[in-house]
């Protein structure tokens, strides 16, 4: 009982996110809504694009992949921040750390939570894509697990960002946590290579595993080629910022329980 | 009736806690023995729930030692939290989960086996049987009081920490609330440690007060022995003299 990890715990706390979920139909609507509207929109955008835009034309689904990838780092971000809110709302933090729970712990359930709201949410978008637009971005082939991986974890470690921020400014901070993800969505470089943009952000831009990510996905869509150079840039990157997310959310926590916030934090 | 025995339960030295320039707890010492049930008496803001926060390991302390069960909570708290738990209606379950959800999330972080089984047992023992399946957060204040008491039982605690245990509750769900108390400790041969500033309570439960004003513990005794010691009445009237006395500080460490 007083060891170290106990996956127990870890899955305690998700069954505690799940049944937040299961609790109300409309936020479980909520994560399938966004993500359909969105690939129902760019689906329509792409359509038209087709006979009008070269850029387009040369990789049918293009845009409708950059959209749904694109769903899973603001899902993933998203996924960690509102089971983290959750506790906040619920003024729930001076109960659960006084159980043995160890705040590591917390951060695997609510990556854990984040995975499985991602999934609740992009993959029905992705296979409605199939009838609607005869588009399947799954015939992007192993590259999507790549992709997906290396969005899922920088999602991750933003929310883990956005947790800490939480975790020092309260409440307050509680919009970083819807707004952070559109915040880099320009400088991921989505819908538009990352050449389009001034060169000297060019560099800000490759400092984001998003950016190698979607340079990565338009390389195998326009010239099936997977470069492998941005796959290892992301990589890297990736386990630079999820390793500063854990070290920035535990001293956070750590900071927490020096003001006495465990206790007062909520609404 | 006094409290300094060779293994105290818990053991107090020297904690000290500072929010800028407030000092908050000011080198507080003090011992719980097993079995006891021991108060945090004072009044607000004279440091009863940051002493409790401090001993939860909610709250870190500026200076001082805080051991539990003989381990150092600071270093070894995860050793030591299994064996106790906590319960407050200022701190609340969350709302959106049945109150069979919640103790069935408590009861997995805490290990318990047989769950199940447990939870049946507290339901019946607290009376929440009827609402296990209704969500906390339509619960009136009594009904959530008896099930934050389940919550901080379902690890069948050697150690109970409570603060304001009977707050906003009516005298008749209060005196429920204590008798069940009561009855707990003397069946399991727990420690409870509340903080209150309700002094019937404290009167009724505890065989030690500790009286705190601006966060020193400027005395201390069994209700007899503080209300005998200060020539009162009751022990409300103690708390009084105490709140309102600028000197007892001065006077208790002169002694």
């Amino acid at each position: 009982m007083s060891g170290g990890f106990a996956a127990g715990r870890v899955a305690a706390m998700l069954l505690r996110y799940l049944y937040v979920l299961r609790s109300s139909w409309p936020r479980a609507l909520e994560l399938l809504y966004w993500s359909v509207v969105q690939m129902v929109l760019w689906g329509f955008t792409s359509q038209f694009l087709m006979t009008n835009s070269s850029y387009v034309a040369r990789a049918a689904g293009v845009l409708l992949a950059a959209v749904i990838l694109w769903d899973v780092l603001f899902r993933s971000q998203l996924g960690v921040s509102i089971s983290f809110l959750e506790e906040l709302w619920s003024r729930n933090l001076g109960h659960l750390f006084v159980t043995p729970l160890r705040p590591y712990e917390w951060v695997i359930s609510l990556l854990a939570m984040s995975l499985i709201r991602v999934t609740i949410s992009v993959v029905p978008a992705a296979l409605l894509a199939i009838p609607l637009y005869h588009y399947s971005i799954f015939t992007l082939g192993l590259p999507l697990l790549a992709f997906f991986t290396l969005l899922l974890v920088m999602g991750w470690a933003l929310g883990l960002m956005v947790d800490a921020l939480l975790l020092r400014h309260g409440l307050g901070a509680e919009s970083l946590g819807w707004a952070i993800a559109f915040f880099l969505s320009p400088l991921s470089a989505v819908y538009y290579p990352v050449a389009v943009l001034p060169h000297w952000l060019q560099y800000v831009a490759y400092m984001l595993p998003s950016a190698h990510v979607f340079e990565g996905m338009r390389a195998v869509m326009f010239d099936r080629v997977f470069r492998l150079d941005h796959f290892i840039a992301a990589m890297v990157l990736d386990l630079f910022y999820i390793l500063l997310g854990a070290v920035v959310f535990l001293y956070a926590f750590r900071g927490a329980r020096r003001r006495g916030a465990l206790l007062q934090m909520g609404e | 009736m006094m409290c300094r025995v060779s293994h105290p339960v818990i053991h107090v030295s020297a904690l000290t806690k500072r929010f800028g320039e407030t000092l908050a707890v000011d080198a507080v010492d003090f011992d719980v023995p097993a079995g006891a049930t021991a108060a945090l008496l004072g009044g607000n803001g004279a440091g009863k729930t940051t002493t409790l926060s401090m001993l939860l390991g909610l709250l870190l302390p500026t200076a001082g030692q805080i051991s539990i069960f003989g381990e150092d909570m600071l270093r070894h708290r995860y050793r030591v939290l299994p064996r106790m738990n906590f319960s407050s209606p200022y701190v609340d379950l969350p709302h959106r989960l049945t109150v069979r959800q919640n103790l069935v999330v408590y009861g997995r972080l805490y290990g318990i086996a047989h769950l199940g089984e447990r939870i049946a047992t507290l339901a019946e023992d607290l009376q929440i049987a009827q609402f296990l399946d209704t969500p906390t957060g339509k619960l009136s204040a009594g009904q959530r009081t008896r099930v934050a008491l389940a919550k901080g039982l379902l690890n069948a605690p050697a150690l109970l920490l409570l603060d304001e245990p009977t707050a906003s509750l009516d005298p008749d769900t209060g005196d429920w609330v204590r008798t069940y108390l009561e009855r707990y400790r003397r069946s399991s041969g727990a420690t409870i440690l509340l903080a209150s500033h309700n002094m019937a309570e404290v009167e009724r439960l505890c065989s030690d007060v500790m009286m705190m004003r601006r966060g020193r513990i400027v005395d201390r005794g069994s209700p007899r022995e503080l209300i005998e010691r200060y020539g009162r009445e009751t022990l409300e009237e103690v708390f009084l003299h105490i709140a309102r006395s600028g000197e007892i500080g001065a006077r208790v460490a002169a002694q």
